[in-house]
């Protein structure tokens, strides 16, 4: 086994990890940055994404354990859970909905193939979570990732001025927005305007992450 | 060998979660039924957040890294990409705004 992808991912991912602690904004997503350096060095250096791919493959072979491990945060938030059960239920049961439905129509109106709206339906949920089912569903897990990253940062960029626009004062009701809309990412930005919003952000991720899970198989059958 | 037990129980909990997927024939992906499964066992006391703690929050707090292998993938699809641009795009931010804004709405609702 080749040790060079997985060491080119780490070190790509260090170097940009180090300037987002240094300059926090959405431009500098280490994650978004990091993709797109590797694509162009994979790109330059003409080596294909399989070769790459032989080492790097541990890596992604962990986002299952890691999948696991986000019951710790929400068993942690169980009485948080217990305090808003209506507001968080319903929340993720219409946004949660919303979220897959508008994405599927919209881009099945303006002409995309079924493989894409099958890649574009779980875009609003936690990315480890979300490429489990794309692959699951027939999508394709690949651009899954990057739909999600993107989703991410628009909710990372706009959620908190989008909810003042929209006149939403209320706390629980913008962290669940930004949480249910734009998972870590938005959740990430909206901690730092307001820790209740924050908390609650990082809970309708999660949620939603497993409400979207069981939802999304059955639905994509019937839309 | 105290980390040993955190991992086991994370690696056997999505091992668990694969093999009931897979056996049951069920869209679920096992990782997400692992999860199911060890809420559960926290909540009912058969596992102690303390066993798992660490471990499961080295994870979690790590994850971003995990996510660029699958996302470097998209430059075997830049021309479905490329041909699709419009109704991807679109379909990113309208989906986004509307999400964002029926969901609040709902909470709003909720609560008064």
């Amino acid at each position: 086994m080749n040790p060079y992808g997985i060491a080119l991912t780490l070190v790509v991912f260090y170097v940009f990890s180090e300037l987002h602690a240094r300059r926090k904004a959405f431009y500098t997503n280490p994650v978004l940055l990091s993709i797109l350096t590797i694509a162009v060095v994979l790109k330059l250096g003409n080596v294909s994404y399989d070769s790459y791919m032989e080492s790097a493959v541990f890596l992604k072979f962990l986002l299952g354990p890691a999948v696991v491990s986000l019951a710790i945060p929400v068993y942690k938030n169980r009485a948080l859970i217990a305090r808003y059960a209506k507001e968080i239920s319903l929340g993720i049961l219409i946004g949660g909905t919303t979220a897959v439905l508008s994405a599927y129509w919209t881009a099945q109106l303006l002409g995309a193939s079924e493989t894409v709206l099958r890649s574009i339906a779980p875009k609003s949920v936690t990315t480890a979570i979300a490429i489990g089912v794309s692959a699951k569903i027939g999508g394709i897990p690949s651009l899954t990732a990057v739909l999600v990253i993107t989703t991410g940062l628009l909710g990372n960029a706009f959620a908190p001025e989008l909810l003042n626009v929209f006149g939403v004062g209320d706390r629980i009701a913008r962290g669940l927005a930004t949480g249910v809309s734009s998972h870590g990412l938005g959740t990430a930005r909206i901690i730092t305007e307001d820790e209740l919003a924050g908390a609650v952000s990082g809970l309708a991720m999660a949620l939603n992450g497993v409400f979207t899970a069981i939802l999304l198989p059955y639905l994509i059958e019937v839309i | 060998m105290k980390p040993y037990r955190g991992l086991a129980i994370i690696f056997g909990f999505y091992a668990l979660g694969e093999m009931v997927s897979s056996a049951l024939h069920l869209p679920v992906p096992g990782s997400v039924l692992g999860m199911l499964f060890l809420l559960s066992a926290l909540l009912s006391g058969a596992v102690k957040l303390e066993w798992v703690e660490n471990e499961a929050e080295l994870f979690v707090k790590n994850m971003s890294v995990l996510f660029i292998p699958p996302g470097v993938g998209i430059v075997t699809y830049l021309g479905l990409i490329k041909a699709q641009l419009v109704p991807i795009s679109v379909a990113l931010v309208l989906s986004f705004v509307v999400t964002l804004f029926v969901t609040a709405k709902t909470v709003e609702v909720v609560r008064r």
